[in-house]
């Protein structure tokens, strides 16, 4: 019984070190993503949760205001509605340069997107911050990307261009 | 070798496998060098406890890892804490409100983590304050200290804050009788006019917010240590007392003449049903509760102005007195409820109580008279027996789950490993120098961790490199795993640690909090987003609503503040990331910086003096622009005609 407490206390560590294994191999994973970029970054999607994200007209108003809020609160700070870069780039006529799934990885998955995509890789090397992760929810994320394709309609005159 | 190579399995380490392949020789370096690979934890693993250590005279809390003995943070709870802003930001000020006014400094000796069902559950962590008694709350979530109550009519509140097995209650006792309530009497009319009291505290399950239910009126004695009983005993509570001669001077001669002090036992179910019966006066008090409100972060203090009391002598079954030999301090009760180790500090053996045989003493009224009506239960009756000749000076017990119990001996500086069935001692290992409390993980619970035992010793020495007169109080790591003790790791601590706990990683690990959530943010000068961030004066006092993201502080510019002005900066931190926070300092602040959390809002004042333009940064390295990360304010004299305006990377506005 005293032996099998023993082997019982070392199991934790053991745990830890797997889950902590992916996260810290940073490294790794960037020669991993030269061999093997992954499909959906060649189709200009990023990388993250979203695939596909289908988008519709007539715009959603409900979700334009949470999008709007959300904008607000956590991105702007570094991001203006207009061409005008400050932090981060100016968000007028994103729809038109990005794909939906891009924008909403770009946002959910920030992390894994500097380290990956090449798109993301070259804004940084532009901005020279690190976009930081605000932890946005994927719905939110969708209600975002609503958000900038009425800014886009309003500020570009046009939208989904990048569709 | 069998258990040698079990043991190098437990630690999961090839290094190790590799290390112990090298031995079998049993040379004190390759001893060495075993005790160090045990009490290693390689970069970037984590250490398996949690261990959380009181200041002492620092009023703070410190958690090590372990087997590391990596310090993880100090804790601000009872002293204002410069280093993040703890105490003297606006909205932790309150958090120091007291009887007394604002006090910003306590002497912090025992943790006690929450438990269920008579083990750790990881929720909270309470600590007393003994100079101006108060008990604390932590929540083991975020590390901060969100709750303090002080304990009415008391003086030294040493014998705090002992929980019971589900949490139900902290029991506290008084270490100094003084004239409860209060008056201007003759010192020398001690036996007349000085009382003890013995307080309850209940603990909201759902929220852990703490309320004074009840005190007991006892004889005034020195209230020193407590602890509750568990399963069988669970529903009493034991309190060591020393002094029981009632003297006022030169204690250490004068407290120490009887043979025997007195332990108090207390039914409190009874208590409860007394107090259900409404056998309690009611008495004018003023005590002060001061609870951090989860959404806003902001301290609210209240001033409460009634106390309950129960009289034992009103209020028959409810206290009982046990003799225990010499001017006891501990007082623990073994995992399973039934042993009572009453250590007396001046008494050549230790008396271990047996928790039945208490329960037929007073059943059959085995009783050797009374004391201010408390019945004096027969010592002999309830005596499981007598550990004898263990060590000089016992101090406190800590016990393994496996049947043993495990002492420290402050004058023969050493700890003491013995049976407390048989009550026969197996072992016996020095310390570095005169231990005071030891902790083993889950060491007071139905279910210890017979792992390792930490004794935090009180004198140092010639342990670590000299520090001039002053020295870091020494603590030091054995490993109890086996049938002997071995010493396997020194470390300095915070101040004076008294007590500590320690809990295994994962009850509290996964629940840790990264961020606030922003949009949970309820502090009434929060800055939802950027766009809302600006200035506002009302008379004399001026609100600068500002954010904080990487790399700037919005606004950065401000002018038309003026001398004799108040100006609270209200920053909100808008990151929702781990690891970032934001500082703000300012020049002419006399006060401290603020630290302010991803998603949360702490407030500076600032009371400017001179005429100027003055910067403001941000003093935590938050990024590669941090040093970017920086604002000017410029003042005018009182009465100037320069207006209120602010910007960032634009003119200066008044918002309009």
């Amino acid at each position: 019984m005293r032996y099998a407490k023993r082997l019982l206390y070392g199991t934790p560590l053991l745990l830890l070190f797997y889950c902590a294994g992916p996260e810290k191999s940073e490294n790794a994973t960037q020669t991993a993503a030269e061999n093997d970029v992954p499909e959906t970054i060649k189709m200009g999607k990023g990388v993250g949760e979203f695939t596909e994200v289908e988008v519709s007209d007539p715009l959603n108003d409900e979700w334009i205001e949470r999008g709007e809020s959300i904008y607000d609160l956590k991105c702007s700070a570094c991001h203006k509605l207009t061409d005008q870069r400050v932090v981060g780039p100016g968000f007028q006529g994103v729809t038109n340069r990005r794909k939906p799934e891009w924008i909403m990885n770009m946002i959910t998955n920030v992390d894994a997107m500097l380290d990956q995509d090449p798109a993301a890789q070259k804004l940084l090397e532009e901005c020279m911050t690190r976009m930081p992760n605000q932890n946005i929810k994927p719905d939110d994320a969708r209600k975002i990307l609503e958000f900038f394709r009425h800014n886009d309609v309003e500020k570009a005159g046009q939208k989904d261009q990048a569709i | 070798m069998r258990t040698n190579l079990l043991r190098t399995a437990s630690f999961a380490a090839g290094l190790i496998v590799s290390l112990y392949g090298c031995g079998g020789s049993d040379t004190g370096q390759l001893m060495e060098g075993d005790a160090a690979q045990q009490a290693y934890v390689a970069p970037g693993e984590y250490d398996e406890f949690y261990a959380f250590l009181s200041g002492g005279y620092s009023g703070q809390i410190t958690a090590y890892g372990l087997p590391s003995g990596r310090l993880l943070k100090e804790i601000p709870v009872f002293s204002q804490y410069p280093e993040n802003g703890y105490g003297y930001s606006e909205e932790t000020k309150p958090m120091f409100n007291t009887s007394y006014g604002f006090v910003p400094w306590d002497d912090s000796h025992h943790i006690e983590l929450s438990q269920t069902e008579g083990e750790f559950d990881g929720r909270w962590l309470f600590v007393n304050g003994n100079n101006t008694p108060r008990i604390a709350r932590i929540d083991l979530k975020t590390f901060e200290t969100v709750e303090i109550l002080e304990i009415p009519d008391v003086a030294g509140l040493h014998c705090a804050p002992f929980i019971t097995e589900n949490s139900e209650y902290l029991v506290s006792g008084t270490r100094f009788s003084v004239p409860i309530p209060q008056k201007d009497v003759p010192i020398d009319t001690y036996k007349e006019n000085f009382k003890g009291l013995i307080n309850y505290v209940t603990v909201d399950p759902e929220h852990g917010h703490m309320d004074l239910a009840f005190q007991i009126e006892m004889p005034g004695f020195n209230y020193d240590l407590a602890r509750n009983g568990k399963a069988a005993s669970h529903g009493w509570s034991f309190l060591t007392t020393y002094n029981s001669e009632q003297e006022h001077s030169l204690l250490e001669v004068n407290a120490s003449q009887k043979d025997k002090d007195l332990m108090a036992v207390v039914n409190w179910k009874k208590a409860e049903e007394y107090l259900e019966q409404g056998k309690f006066t009611e008495r004018e008090t003023s005590y002060f509760h001061n609870l951090m409100d989860e959404g806003s972060g902001v301290v609210k203090s209240t001033e409460r102005s009634l106390t309950r009391i129960l009289d034992p002598k009103e209020c028959p079954d409810m206290v009982y007195f046990i003799p225990v030999p010499k001017s006891p301090h501990g007082c623990d009760v073994d995992p399973t409820g039934e042993y009572i180790v009453g250590n007396g500090k001046l008494s050549a053996d230790m008396s271990v109580y047996s928790f039945s045989k208490i329960m037929k003493a007073i059943e059959e009224e085995n009783f050797d008279g009374e004391f201010d009506g408390i019945p004096i239960i027969n010592y002999e009756a309830a005596l499981h027996g007598i550990v004898e000749k263990p060590g000089l000076g016992p101090l406190h017990t800590e016990f393994d789950g496996r049947g043993n119990a495990y002492t420290t001996f402050f004058i023969s500086s050493e700890v003491v490993k013995w049976d407390v069935e048989s009550k026969e001692i197996l072992d016996r290992q020095p310390t570095f120098y005169s231990p005071g409390h030891l902790v083993i993980p889950g060491g007071e619970t139905r279910n210890p961790d017979g792992k390792y035992l930490v004794a935090m010793n009180k004198i140092t020495k010639d342990r670590y490199l000299p520090t001039g007169p002053e020295l870091a109080h020494s603590a030091q790591l054995f490993d109890i795993s086996g049938d002997k003790m071995k010493l396997i790791l020194d470390f300095p601590t915070k101040a004076e640690p008294h007590y500590a706990q320690a809990i295994a990683a994962d009850k509290i690990q996964p629940n840790s909090v990264k961020f606030f959530d922003i949009e949970a943010n309820t502090h009434p000068h929060v800055t939802m987003g950027e766009s809302k961030s600006r200035v506002e004066r009302d008379g004399k006092d001026v609100h600068v609503y500002m954010t904080a993201i990487r790399s700037h502080l919005a606004p950065d510019n401000i002018e038309g503040i003026q001398t004799g002005d108040k100006v609270y900066f209200h920053l909100t931190n808008l990151e929702q990331d781990w690891d970032v926070p934001h500082g703000l300092a300012i020049q002419g602040a006399t006060n401290a910086e603020i630290l302010v959390m991803p998603g949360q809002t702490r407030t500076l004042l600032w009371e400017p003096k001179r005429q100027g333009v003055f910067a403001f940064y941000c003093t935590d390295f938050c990024s590669a622009l941090h040093q970017e990360m920086s604002g000017y304010v410029r003042v005018s004299p009182e009465g100037s005609d320069v207006p209120l305006k602010w910007g960032l990377n634009e003119a200066l506005h008044s918002g309009e």
